[in-house]
């Protein structure tokens, strides 16, 4: 049975249309124990067939580990989308991107394929000033309405620059790294696993965060 | 598996994007905030054929935030979601330009009218403002609350309830968003507290519906004096007004939803507000300032129900456009 129903394959298919380059979705599962791997595959294949700019590769992340690292893949389900290029560009999704988070997903495939908004001019300069690695973690839920905007800032900013690396990571999947960091309010956004914040914050307000590693 | 796709995403990207501020024009109106009154006045103030503009930094507002709506006419059922989602559609068909993420720093007046200063420096011209800023959830204020914010004390129930499958939880207040949190959180949350210092205040239809469910209790009368934990949420301390006695709860969430407070930053100093905060207004909806109306939550207006704010933005965009008719 098709995870989406047909009017949501037609609305997307609309929005796929303004893709600009191809995309590539570099899918990581694991054997055995793996929450929501197949369903993340199944979502996948479903949404290649929507656009023909989107390709799917699935690699298994103990066997492709090499790949795997490339991509800095540490869990599973993940997902990593690869430009025109199949270049990395910072944008990855841990866990399915169901529920809201579809949200987050599809603008995702659109800006790694080009069709993004740029930067406004003050904000790209700080990102271009960059010179140490920043990690970004966005914890969310797919019941949280406005999580998918947070993922979207932190995907845009990762896309913007190769030093930064931007994913999603939702929260009941991964409920040890959740724990880790005590993710009790989403979203929940950390950063090098050192600097912290709630909610769906301004574009300023991540960039003075990731000031602070810099 | 459910999928709750952004119908409007399309209007974001290539070739079905909208409409665009232009920074060079004097605009009509202005609205400042994209919940039911924002949008509902955007709505009318276009089909007045006014040039029009809506400065947005949560699209949908509050009501995005709510599972479930049953109170608005003509919808049984729908949730906050989708009944913003229809909202947008409505007004987009109009093509009216809409600035996601804007941040409003200030407005001052000018001859001609006002110039909006956004947080990014860029300033945008109108006759006329309709303020439809909203509120924001109230905070207890007890001992305790502000150091747990996001490590166990929340206030949006359907984002973090998740986060607390099979543990217990309080939630704080009698209206209908605690009700609909507690209701909500049962079906997650192992056990679930609904603790508020004096009676419902919530519709009766779904006071039943919680007293029906077997994993939540009620407390009534009772008062949350403080929330207590070692790094994150372990209990709370509550006094039981009847019998003047305290105890503590053992829990690791603490949902509160004790109704809001006016989003008044922008205007604290410009405009007469009253003893809550909120923008004083008249049945037309004008302010204590000339050409700046206010509509919605943020407004002394009672009642904060979505149809109320919905109306009062078609009232306050009315009463704009008479007010530039007239010169």
């Amino acid at each position: 049975m098709a995870l989406l129903n047909e009017q949501l394959q037609g609305q997307l298919k609309e929005v796929f249309s303004s893709m600009k380059n191809e995309i590539t979705l570099a899918v990581f599962t694991k054997e055995g124990d793996c929450y929501s791997c197949e369903e993340t595959i199944a979502f996948m294949k479903e949404i290649e067939t929507l656009s023909d700019k989107i390709s799917l590769e699935t690699y298994d992340l103990e066997k492709d580990s090499e790949r795997a690292s490339e991509y800095n893949v540490v869990m599973a389900p993940s997902i990593v989308l690869l430009d025109s290029d199949k270049k990395y560009r910072g944008v990855k999704f841990n866990g399915i991107p169901a529920g809201h988070e579809i949200n987050s997903f599809i603008p995702g495939i659109l800006e790694v394929s080009g069709a993004g908004e740029a930067l406004p001019e003050d904000l790209l300069m700080q990102v271009n000033a960059l010179s140490k690695p920043v990690n970004i973690k966005v914890f969310v839920t797919l019941s949280c309405p406005h999580c998918a905007g947070a993922v979207q800032k932190a995907h845009k900013l990762a896309f913007e620059s190769a030093l930064i690396d931007a994913e999603m990571v939702e929260a009941q999947t991964f409920d040890e790294l959740s724990n880790k960091f005590n993710v009790s309010s989403v979203p929940k956004i950390v950063i090098n696993d050192q600097y912290e914040f709630v909610g769906n914050q301004p574009l300023e307000i991540f960039l003075e965060e990731i000031a602070k590693t810099q | 598996m459910d999928f709750n796709l952004d119908m409007n995403l399309n209007d974001q990207y290539g070739k079905n994007k909208k409409a665009t501020f232009d920074k060079e024009t004097l605009y009509d109106m202005l609205i400042i905030g994209s919940g039911p009154a924002g949008l509902s006045a955007a709505l009318y103030a276009k089909r007045k054929g006014l040039k029009v503009g809506v400065l947005s930094n949560k699209v949908g507002g509050q009501v995005v935030d709510t599972t479930s709506v049953e109170n608005y006419l003509g919808f049984d059922f729908v949730t906050g979601e989708g009944l913003v989602e229809k909202f947008m559609h409505h007004v987009q068909t109009l093509d009216v330009p809409m600035l996601k993420d804007a941040d409003v720093k200030s407005f001052e007046k000018t001859e001609s009218g006002f110039e909006v200063a956004l947080s990014r420096g860029e300033i945008i011209k109108s006759k006329t403002l309709i303020l439809a800023t909203g509120s924001k959830p109230r905070r207890l204020g007890v001992k305790g609350e502000d150091a747990f914010i996001g490590r166990g004390v929340a206030y949006c129930a359907i984002c973090d309830g998740p986060l607390f499958e099979g543990r217990d939880v309080v939630v704080a207040g009698g209206g209908n968003s605690a009700v609909e949190a507690a209701i909500d959180l049962s079906k997650i949350a192992n056990s679930v507290t609904l603790v508020h210092r004096s009676e419902f205040r919530a519709d009766q239809i779904i006071i039943d519906q919680l007293k029906r469910l077997s994993n939540v209790t009620i407390h009534l009368q009772t008062e949350i004096q403080e929330v207590f934990g070692d790094g994150l949420v372990s209990g709370v301390k509550v006094l039981d007004k009847a019998t003047g006695e305290t105890r503590e709860l053992k829990i690791e969430g603490l949902f509160v939803e004790i109704g809001y407070l006016p989003n008044n930053q922008l205007v604290i100093d410009q405009l007469d507000l009253n003893n809550r905060g909120e923008i004083i207004v008249n049945a037309l909806n004008e302010t204590s300032m000339k050409g700046v109306f206010a509509a919605g939550d943020v407004t002394d207006t009672p009642y904060k129900q979505i149809i109320v704010a919905a109306s009062e933005g078609a009232k306050a965009a009315l009463t704009a456009n008479d007010y530039i008719n007239r010169g």
